[in-house]
């Protein structure tokens, strides 16, 4: 059987990365085999990012990476070298939370929480996006992210508020 | 400072900030030094034996720790009653590994071990296995005639079985003026919490481990684990600060908990185990069941006749059952009933309760039925469910402890706007949308089982008040800590409760809607005995002004005691403590609701859900456009959260009547549909218009909070509502959950 041959092994070799995260230079030294969501749980110890599947279908493993929010489980770490990350562990200023999670606190927006950093992150991208205006769009856009307690009309009562508020600043 | 109640305030999560902050850590998030990675690998065949497993090659692999499988797992206990839990059915309880026999499809059969995850699931990916396969049986619908009745046991306690027959159903029905036969099906559903299921196990050294498991109950966990491997109950310590979601399906340990215990006792190492969205089909669902109905009512519309039968699901080892035909005439008081309920065993792992197990079955058949019999007799469907109120529960010929499910007709006929129904099918339409109004009652039984509870006055002066019960996210910190807090009269910043650890008292599962009534009760028992322990502290201070004081001269309000009669006299906890020598006070106590009071009542949460569906005339696209529930559970203790279990509930009855269902292959025995992708559940542009009443309840017999859960009232009665509002729109009656817009075309 074919297992892990010499080239093969060569090719799990770990690189060094370079990223930013949270505004934080950080070396990551990874096999090119290890998603940018396990890079971030499992090497820098940054667990706010969520895995509920692992295929792209729950939205729990959203970040932001370069401005723009992606699925840190479909993309693999060493794709992102050089990259600026912010997870939900760098969206607050300091001991000030961030509109969006005041927003999720104040409206319920959560009950186990496990889906909630990808919501948060998701909003801000989406947001940034300026394409969804309306509660209709904004549902649709924040459709990739799966809730499965049913917090999500008190979602988007959150996500809702914080944009009226920014949209009328 | 005006001293509120905390009880019944609108208090935001308590945990809110570390969970949007992402420092709230669930059991796959814990990081130890060297720790090593488990991955599962699940049998493709149904039912039959493993012939072999070719470790050899994987274990060549470097870094692939070790591999376990039937053959080279440790012995371990012997006997079923070792393997059982606090939620095991009658039967014998699965096995990991115990032998090469494959019982269901997606059964584990080996765990390898490697220092990395990606290694270990590269190595579960290659590991070849050959089975010798058997025949199988997986579909419930071809053989219903094969179904019996299921065997008893300790759980029969919490799921009692069908009471007799009574009086002469067949002549009733028969001569009734109305008559609905039908029969309703739904699919297998499975829980799916976001988070997957994971054991992190720290090896504490021999026979020593805390364990950080994704579960509904530490204690039925930190049990589970001492039993099967031999350990000193006090060398496991199960710790659960976060579930990310369960429903039901971390009610019994599961088969990663085992493993991974299992490999760190082995191994000398600590490891973790996390499943994939995949396995997380493999163990525990909602059980498809056939329910079939006859109903018959007299010419003034009262339903006198009730046939309720249903067959569901269970595994070959474990006999699973669900209450599902008991509901019917306790919530309609016919006088001749034929309630039956049989179990088909199949080659499926054993099923699990999922978010309100049996009632919401059973409320899909008889809600529906009761519409249909509405519209027989052309009676609106709401004034049909007032003229058959049940005033007592005559399938036991005993009262209510409470029952304000006329208020919640009401009320939410009133907000939802019910008036303006027309009451023909295919009548009401917006544009080329077809429009329907329906409604259903929701029931749900309040429960509540002895848990223990310790309280203990700080050395700073305030409460900390512990219990091994988790947080599934249903908000348990958050309303413990308002109850706890009312009993020292003391703002929620100085109460603290500490949760979701074995080492804590004793608190049974998490589910059925019962850890308000039961883990709240304990800490009001705990709060009443530590209070006594105070004032006797105070009473001895020298000069105390409150030494002739009684329990019923003081009041314990602004962080201290204070006398009723004087409210200037004062005596802080701070100065008590002093006085006790700097010494915490505290006390253990445990609270046992009172069977022989509360057998004499039936104790349920009601709800009334109005919904209207907008169907697409011609694609058949079935939409909720709003839906409002009204909801009595007794005394409502943090309206915030408790609104949220609710509408979480009500998503919950929208998935169950129109996505959610995990789909067989019966040729192969097997789930066909087993990711988040396939496996429908609302998005967020699925969620419309939800509304939320609460209705006045008081019940002074339930128990001391006046409380009845809130998990699963607000889910029972969607499901028929919108089946019912479907029927309004386009006159086609589905009896098929979920359904789907094909059914329409």
């Amino acid at each position: 059987m074919e297992i892990v041959t010499k080239s093969t092994r060569n090719v799990l070799q770990p690189r060094l990365l370079s990223l930013r995260v949270n505004g934080v230079p950080r070396i990551l030294e990874v096999s090119p085999w290890v998603s940018l969501l396990d890079g971030l749980r499992d090497h820098l110890d940054l667990t706010g990012t969520k895995k509920g599947c692992d295929h792209g279908q729950c939205g729990a493993c959203t970040v932001i990476c370069d401005g723009k929010r992606i699925l840190s489980c479909l993309t693999l770490a060493v794709m992102k070298n050089g990259s600026e990350i912010t997870t939900i562990e760098g969206i607050s200023n300091g001991d000030e939370l961030h509109p969006l999670q005041k927003a999720f606190i104040e409206h319920d927006a959560f009950q186990c929480g496990y889906c909630t950093p990808g919501q948060i992150c998701s909003a801000i991208g989406m947001i940034d996006e300026k394409k969804a205006q309306t509660r209709a769009e904004v549902k649709d856009s924040m459709s990739g992210n799966l809730c499965r307690c049913g917090a999500n009309s008190n979602i988007i009562d959150a996500i809702m508020e914080v944009k009226e508020r920014r949209n009328h600043a | 400072m005006l001293d509120l109640p905390q009880i019944g305030q609108p208090v935001s999560r308590l945990e809110g900030r570390a969970k949007v902050t992402g420092t709230a850590k669930y059991a796959g998030e814990y990081n130890a030094d060297g720790l090593l990675y488990g991955y599962v690998v699940n049998s493709t065949i149904t039912r039959g034996k493993i012939v072999h497993i070719d470790t050899n090659a994987v274990k060549e692999i470097e870094g692939v720790i070790e591999v376990f499988t039937h053959e080279n797992r440790p012995s371990l206990a012997w006997f079923d009653m070792q393997y059982s839990d606090m939620d095991a059915p009658p039967g014998s309880p699965f096995r990991p590994l115990q032998n090469a026999e494959i019982k269901y499809n997606g059964q584990p059969i080996a765990l390898i071990v490697a220092e990395t995850f990606e290694l270990a699931r590269y190595a579960a990916s290659i590991l070849k296995v050959s089975y010798q396969g058997e025949s199988f049986e997986t579909d419930l619908y071809n053989h219903q005639n094969e179904a019996r009745d299921p065997k008893k046991g300790v759980a029969t306690l919490l799921k009692p079985l069908p009471p007799k027959p009574k009086g002469d159903f067949e002549k009733a029905f028969s001569d009734s003026a109305a008559q609905v036969s039908a029969e309703f099906v739904h699919g297998t559903e499975h829980h799916n919490p976001i988070e997957l299921f994971a054991t992190t196990t720290i090896y504490e050294g021999e026979g020593k481990v805390t364990i950080y498991d994704k579960t509904q109950g530490t204690i039925n966990c930190q049990l589970y684990v001492g039993n099967i491997f031999g350990l000193h109950f006090k060398n496991v310590r199960v710790i659960s600060p976060y579930v990310g979601g369960a429903f039901g399906s971390g009610l019994r340990p599961q088969y990663q908990l085992f493993l991974s215990v299992m490999a760190a006792l082995q191994l000398k190492r600590s490891i973790r185990v996390t499943l994939d969205r995949q396995q997380m089909y493999t163990f525990g669902h909602r059980p498809p069941t056939i329910q079939k109905t006859r109903f018959g009512a007299d010419s003034d519309g009262k339903v006198n006749a009730i046939n309720h039968t249903a067959i569901g699901e269970t595994s070959r080892h474990e006999d699973y059952t669900e209450v599902v035909v008991n509901w019917a005439n306790i919530i309609y008081p016919a006088k001749n009933t034929i309630l039956e309920y049989q179990l088909l065993p199949m080659d499926v792992s054993s099923p699990l309760d999922m978010r309100a197990p049996g009632g919401s079955t059973a409320s899909h058949a008889i809600e529906s039925t009761m519409d249909e019999l509405a519209h027989k007799m052309k009676i609106d469907p709401m004034q049909f469910r007032l003229i058959n109120y049940a005033d007592i529960d005559v399938s036991e010929n005993r009262p209510f402890s409470s029952k304000e499910l006329r208020q919640c007709y009401i009320q939410g006929a009133e907000k939802f706007g019910w008036a303006e129904r027309n009451p023909e099918p295919r009548s009401m339409r917006r544009g080329h949308k077809l429009v329907g109004y329906g409604m259903a009652t929701g029931f749900w039984e309040a429960m509540s089982i002895p848990a223990r509870a310790e309280a203990v006055l700080t050395r700073e002066g305030k409460l900390r008040v512990s219990s091994a019960v988790t947080d599934i996210g249903t908000g348990t910190l958050t309303v413990m800590t308002q109850i706890a807090a009312d009993e020292l009269g003391l703002p929620l910043d100085d109460v603290q409760f500490c949760y979701g650890d074995s080492k804590m008292p004793f608190a049974p599962i998490q589910g059925g809607s019962f850890t308000l009534a039961t883990v709240g009760s304990a800490i009001k028992v705990a709060g009443k005995a530590l209070r006594k322990k105070i004032l006797k502290k105070a009473k001895e201070m020298k000069n105390s002004p409150l030494k002739n004081a009684s329990d019923g001269d003081v009041i314990f309000e602004r962080g201290g005691i204070s006398l009723k009669s004087n409210p200037d006299v004062l005596i802080s906890f701070r100065e008590i403590i002093v006085a006790n020598e700097d010494k915490e006070i505290k006390t253990t106590n445990m609270s046992v609701p009172n069977v022989f009071k509360l057998k004499n009542y039936t104790r349920a949460a009601h709800s009334a859900a109005f919904v209207e569906v907008e169907i697409d005339e011609e694609l058949g696209t079935i939409q909720v456009k709003r839906a409002v529930t009204a909801v009595a559970a007794g005394k409502i203790i943090n309206p915030k959260t408790a609104r949220s279990q609710i509408l979480g509930g009500m998503i919950w009855g929208i998935s169950k009547a129109l996505y959610e269902e995990t789909i067989s292959d019966h040729r192969y025995g097997r789930y066909m549909n087993q990711n988040l992708g396939e496996y429908h559940i609302p998005s967020h542009a699925d969620v419309h218009e939800l509304d939320v009443i609460f209705v006045e309840e008081k019940d002074e017999i339930i128990n001391e909070l006046g409380s009845k859960g809130v998990g699963e009232i607000g889910l029972v009665a969607m499901a028929p509502a919108i089946s019912n509002a479907i029927f309004h729109a386009t006159g086609k009656r589905i009896n098929k959950l979920p359904i789907h817009f094909d059914e329409l075309l």
